[in-house]
């Protein structure tokens, strides 16, 4: 006969698949110190990137360049972290090809916190410190003036950035659920938004703006929430409240990842691809 | 409610695409299950068995809550598979033989003690299994191994256990000894058959081998194309398809004419008239030998069971002959590439 289970005994499941994951990795004790070093790479790249830009310009889109490394530190810190929990979902094709969704789905957790935990890339952790040290430098260096409303935006901003990017990383990994080589597509959105999110929106034009900033809502990762710490005006001419959307996308951004997830899972169940 | 397992009119299509000229691709519904229906009583032991592609691993599917029925009704211990899924996990264990539900890079042991924060078992029952696996399979050589390291008999031992620690009603397992070593089936079969004298865990088993069946499952489901095509024990397959047991007697004193016995028809006679091969129909051995005894002294008396590989290949030739692929539909305007 089968125990009830305690209750709140799911969070103690999690967290044993955590402390599991961690102790996997760590058996590859030399390789996990290579990779956690080899990780910052890409992410220092795109910031030496941002610099190499003002090296021959003085202003980008209508920012100067201390303006500008809070829109890249937000926009860094957030898709790093966002990267190193939920980046790995994009895997999801190998987990159904290997059966690990099957052996998922026998067991009495949810789906999704089972493959992010049992995969839970450790080594990127050094990406995330990275993104929110080029944070943390550029908000000390452009000169904010603090106020409480900006103070706790500046807690909220970067979380938010997290639960958008990770949104982004599970609603484009669902259509692999219909689609197996999606992944291209998927890198598109993903890396796309992520290289997007680390200029002003000013600097793109027409269509494309129009498309990743408000029809995906990427200006709301680090734009807007920027332009409110630093008490700018938008150029573009929204008002300064929009700044203090971020929580609100992200939350619609997170039902709506939620939602095709459960739908793709659903689809998976009826088709067993 | 005694049957642990309800199934009415179960039914899996599946499209697949086909090529259908240069460019123009047809998609096609295929039913991979075609209407099976079962009733698994509590504490039973049931072998699952048909070719590839039968339709066996489907069926485990719907039947665990990974895959959702196209048509029909399921019910494992009384709860909907898809729609109950988490509940029905905590009450069912899976052995997928070819997938893994251990930590690959972990020591086995830290798999069970994991497993048991997964499935929110209490300490002194989870202890109290893991004894009695450990010592039914053997596991105390390689608790410390990590899961990679392990030989497949090795690994499918750990497997059984992961699958029973938490106290399961029903244990599915899909293909459980393919690929073992003849020392690692036996274990697998030994422990498979000591759980199913404890009576409290209903086993169901797919498989391709058939001394799986013979030595374990009392009941025997033979699908086919998605269809069930005998449902009963083996010997009943065994009277249904002509197969019977012999016996075999060896006699001191050729008889001058062998006997007719009612319901054992004389089958062949060898050894210059000593020995006489009845087939065992509905006369039991117990008659046929004191029959025999009449006729003077018996030398020797011995029973042939006939092999269930022959019956089993013949009723899939059978079917075989009958249907091709159960249900076709051309889905219209569907031709893309």
């Amino acid at each position: 006969m089968a125990e009830r289970p305690r209750p709140g005994g799911a969070l103690a499941a999690y967290r044993a698949l955590l402390g599991a994951q961690a102790r996997s990795q760590a058996a590859y004790r030399a390789s996990f110190v290579v990779d956690v070093l080899g990780n910052v790479g890409s992410t220092v790249f795109d910031v030496l990137t941002v610099l190499v830009i003002f090296g021959v310009t003085r202003e980008l889109g209508g920012f100067t360049l201390r303006e500008t490394m809070v829109i890249v530190g937000l926009a860094t810190a957030a898709f790093a972290t966002a990267d190193l929990l939920v980046g790995n979902i994009e895997r999801l094709p190998r987990y159904v090809r290997t059966g690990l969704f099957d052996a998922v789905l026998v067991r009495p957790l949810g789906t999704l916190p089972q493959l992010l935990l049992m995969d839970l890339p450790l080594r990127k952790v050094s990406r995330a410190v990275f993104g929110l040290a080029v944070l943390v430098v550029a908000l000390g260096s452009a000169g904010i003036d603090w106020t409480p409303a900006r103070v706790a935006l500046v807690v909220v901003a970067p979380l938010a950035g997290v639960v958008f990017f990770g949104s982004v990383f599970v609603a484009t990994a669902t259509v692999s659920f219909w689609w197996v080589d999606s992944g291209e597509l998927a890198n598109a959105v993903t890396y796309g938004g992520r290289d997007f999110t680390a200029y002003p929106v000013t600097v793109y034009g027409g269509w494309f703006r129009a498309l990743f900033a408000y029809g995906l809502g990427f200006a709301f990762v680090s734009y807007h929430p920027a332009l409110a710490l630093l008490g700018r005006a938008d150029p573009l001419g929204l008002p300064a409240a929009v700044g203090w959307a971020a929580p609100a996308v992200a939350l619609v951004a997170a039902a709506l990842a939620a939602a095709a997830w459960r739908t793709g899972v659903r689809h998976y169940r009826s088709t067993g691809s | 409610m005694t049957d642990v397992i309800v199934a009415e009119g179960l039914r899996k299509e599946f499209t697949v695409r086909v090529r259908a000229g240069r460019l123009r691709r047809e998609k096609r519904r295929v039913a991979a299950v075609d209407g099976v229906d079962l009733r698994v009583a509590r504490g039973e032991m049931l072998g699952y068995i048909g070719p590839n592609g039968a339709g066996k691993s489907t069926t485990l599917k719907m039947l665990t809550g990974v895959l959702m029925p196209s048509a029909g009704e399921v019910r494992v211990c009384g709860l909907r598979p898809v729609a109950e899924r988490t509940r029905l996990a905590l009450r069912i264990g899976v052995v997928f033989g070819q997938r893994s539900q251990l930590w690959w890079d972990l020591p086995l042991r830290d798999s069970f003690a994991l497993l048991r924060h997964v499935y929110r078992v209490p300490a002194d029952a989870h202890a109290a299994r893991l004894r009695r696996c450990r010592s039914l399979l053997d596991l105390d050589a390689f608790l410390d191994v990590p899961v990679r390291q392990l030989s497949l008999g090795q690994r499918m031992r750990g497997e059984l256990t992961a699958a029973l620690l938490h106290g399961p009603e029903v244990l599915f397992l899909d293909e459980p000894t393919i690929g073992l070593d003849v020392v690692s089936r036996q274990a697998v079969r030994g422990f498979l058959a000591e759980l199913g004298r404890a009576g409290d865990t209903t086993l169901v088993l797919t498989t391709h081998d058939l001394a799986d069946i013979e030595r374990l499952c009392a009941r025997l489901v033979v699908v086919d194309h998605g269809r069930v095509v005998h449902d009963g024990s083996i010997a009943e397959l065994h009277r249904r398809y002509g197969s019977r047991r012999l016996l075999v007697a060896d006699l001191e004193t050729a008889p001058a004419r062998p006997p007719a016995l009612p319901g054992a028809p004389l089958e062949r006679v060898e050894a210059d008239g000593h020995r006489l091969v009845y087939a065992l129909e509905s006369a039991g051995v117990a008659d046929v030998v004191a029959a025999l005894a009449g006729l003077g002294a018996l030398r020797d008396v011995s029973i042939v069971e006939p092999d269930i590989e022959d019956v089993v290949a013949r009723l899939y030739r059978r079917e075989d002959q009958g249907c091709s692929i159960t249900s076709t539909a051309k889905v219209p305007g569907a031709s893309a590439s």
